[in-house]
């Protein structure tokens, strides 16, 4: 990668990791880190990682970030001023100069940048990427994945709406056995209004009317 | 070097164009292929000085859908309504459009064309990892949607495009399965080479063609790449009937012939990949690099020259396309809307499980028979 290149995609990283911060409204905060997950995408194809660098786009910019754009709708948050609870505020400052003290000592013990070397790009990179995820880490790639499945398991176990007691009574009153038709019971007579009342005085009215 | 830079951007310039120019033309397509399908006359209005009917020509049409309609599309005041986000809805019809034309980026038109002593391959970017490319290009065409349908300001906007980008990912994922056992498959994720791989023959006579080994696979490409172009019967996202026009509905003008542009678009892409996947490309059958090698007991030959062959591949490969553009045509105006929830559970609970299924029957074929195709 030639070296305007990367100071361009740098530039570009930081103006969006700030703009992530700096603004009020969450969308243009979501669209911000959206823009930085690709750039560093393409920093990671144009270092040679090009397999890492489109898989990083895919996942992040393509999926996670729009279930957040989701999230954010759910939820309706608004563009929001400085604020908050105290104590939020006082861990995000002390995290805050963690994080900054890191990346100080960071620099102080790295190596000029005139003296960092590429890695040498291996050929096939997704041939060896692959070999090496089912060989040296296989362990490492099961477990995570095992965790994933946990973790989408769970998710559509907390997302699904179990009959209360009340439910259980009412359909072991009706007969109805299976847990689908239950769930569908509860949902039909959330949907179904009562009797308006209105109806039936207007009829009325009008009745006196004629009379 | 220089003359490197000029052919390399002319190869990027002629397939957007191609690409742009057949999502055009696809728009009067549509119009006279309804009027076939519901017997109608359709678009015949609007004539160059009246030259045609001069002459006594039958008026297709092709002024007013391709010439007339995008000029009073373009010169069309462009309203942006009331406490919309002003940046964020003028950007978002090219965030739609953009990802899907850097796609065509990585499609080969043809093998190799030779002109003289240099040798060009016809494909504007050779890319290892293409198929990861086009995926990833997809994926990030959701935000203009999301994004026009949040920036407008106005509810039936923003259902528009939150069923939009809800339907783009849940079909995203029959589509990269539909992907994978390809790429198990050929196993390779380099779209020239897909191509090349599907020349030749089985049995003397048969092109080696994709879609006599992975059939399932091209179903499920098809299906969910008319998902992702969001037209009937997968159009919720715009359904006229309930959303006014969904993600657009506060678009206007050029910016709003930007998304009817991006869903053409969409269908030239679909087009495309099944095309590359399963029909062999830039493919003729029994078209080798020297000429036609017929089969048959005595085996005729014809002998051609590189720049026949080369034109002959890249014929077939736009001829296919089209076929497929035409297709999908005739599917939109063929099959009534799905209901959200059955368009949701068509995807998740009808083309992932077949797509998971069809994988590990490819997987296990592979490891099995052996990595040959």
């Amino acid at each position: 990668m030639p070296l305007w290149l990367f100071s361009f995609l740098a530039v570009l990283a930081v103006i969006s990791a700030l703009g992530v911060i700096l603004q009020r409204n969450p969308v243009h905060c979501l669209l911000g880190l959206a823009v930085n997950l690709l750039d560093i995408g393409v920093v990671f194809i144009g270092l040679g990682a090009v397999t890492v660098g489109f898989l990083q786009i895919i996942v992040y910019v393509g999926a996670i970030m729009v279930l957040f754009l989701f999230v954010i709708w759910l939820l309706n948050l608004q563009a929001e001023g400085f604020g908050g609870y105290l104590g939020v505020r006082f861990f995000g400052a002390v995290g805050a100069a963690a994080l900054a003290a890191e990346l100080a000592v960071m620099f102080w013990h790295a190596a000029p940048i005139s003296r960092l070397v590429a890695a040498p790009t291996p050929p096939g990179s997704i041939t060896s990427l692959g070999r090496s995820l089912f060989s040296d880490y296989l362990i490492a790639f099961e477990v995570t994945s095992v965790l994933l499945l946990t973790a989408i398991v769970g998710a559509i176990g907390l997302a699904r709406r179990l009959p209360s007691s009340t439910d259980l009574a009412e359909r072991s009153a009706t007969g109805q056995t299976s847990l689908r038709s239950a769930s569908s019971t509860i949902e039909r007579r959330e949907q179904i209004p009562g009797p308006i009342p209105a109806r039936v005085d207007s009829g009325q009215g009008r009745d006196r009317r004629i009379a | 070097m220089l003359i490197e830079f000029v052919i390399g951007a002319l190869k990027a310039i002629v397939i957007v164009f191609l690409a742009l120019s057949l999502a055009g033309v696809l728009l009067w397509f549509e119009r006279k292929g309804a009027a076939l399908i519901q017997d109608r006359i359709g678009a015949n209005r609007a004539a160059v000085l009246g030259v045609g009917r001069r002459l006594g020509l039958p008026n297709l049409g092709l002024v007013n859908t391709l010439m007339a309609d995008p000029l009073k599309l373009f010169t069309k005041e462009d309203f942006v309504p009331e406490g919309a986000d002003h940046f964020l809805h003028g950007l978002a019809p090219f965030l739609a459009l953009f990802p899907i034309l850097i796609t065509f980026a990585v499609v080969p038109m043809g093998d190799t064309l030779r002109i003289g002593s240099r040798t060009i391959n016809l494909q504007a970017s050779h890319l290892d990892v293409a198929a990861l490319y086009v995926l990833a290009a997809i994926g990030i065409g959701v935000y203009g949607l999301a994004l026009g349908g949040w920036a407008s300001n106005n509810r039936w906007s923003l259902l528009g495009g939150i069923r939009a980008s809800a339907q783009m990912i849940s079909y995203e994922l029959a589509l990269g399965l539909a992907f994978l056992s390809v790429v198990v498959t050929y196993g390779t994720l380099d779209l020239q080479q897909i191509c090349q791989i599907q020349g030749g023959v089985w049995f003397g006579w048969l092109p080696r063609w994709g879609i006599l080994v992975q059939p399932v696979s091209f179903l499920l490409l098809l299906t969910a790449g008319m998902a992702e172009s969001k037209r009937v019967p997968f159009d919720v996202p715009e359904a006229e009937s309930e959303l006014v026009a969904g993600y657009f509905t506060e678009y206007s003008g050029g910016k709003q012939a930007v998304f009817m542009m991006t869903d053409f678009a969409e269908v030239v892409l679909a087009a495309v990949l099944v095309t590359l996947f399963f029909f062999g490309g830039w493919q003729v059958p029994w078209l080798y690099h020297d000429g036609f090698h017929f089969p048959g007991p005595h085996g005729a030959f014809l002998q051609l020259p590189n720049y026949a062959v080369a034109i002959l591949q890249i014929g077939s490969f736009w001829a296919k396309t089209v076929l497929f553009c035409a297709f999908q045509i005739l599917v939109r105006w063929t099959l009534p809307r799905f209901r959200y929830d059955q368009l949701m559970q068509f995807g998740w609970k009808g083309l992932v499980p077949v797509g998971l299924l069809n994988l590990i029957v490819t997987a296990l074929v592979v490891v099995l028979v052996g990595a040959k195709y």
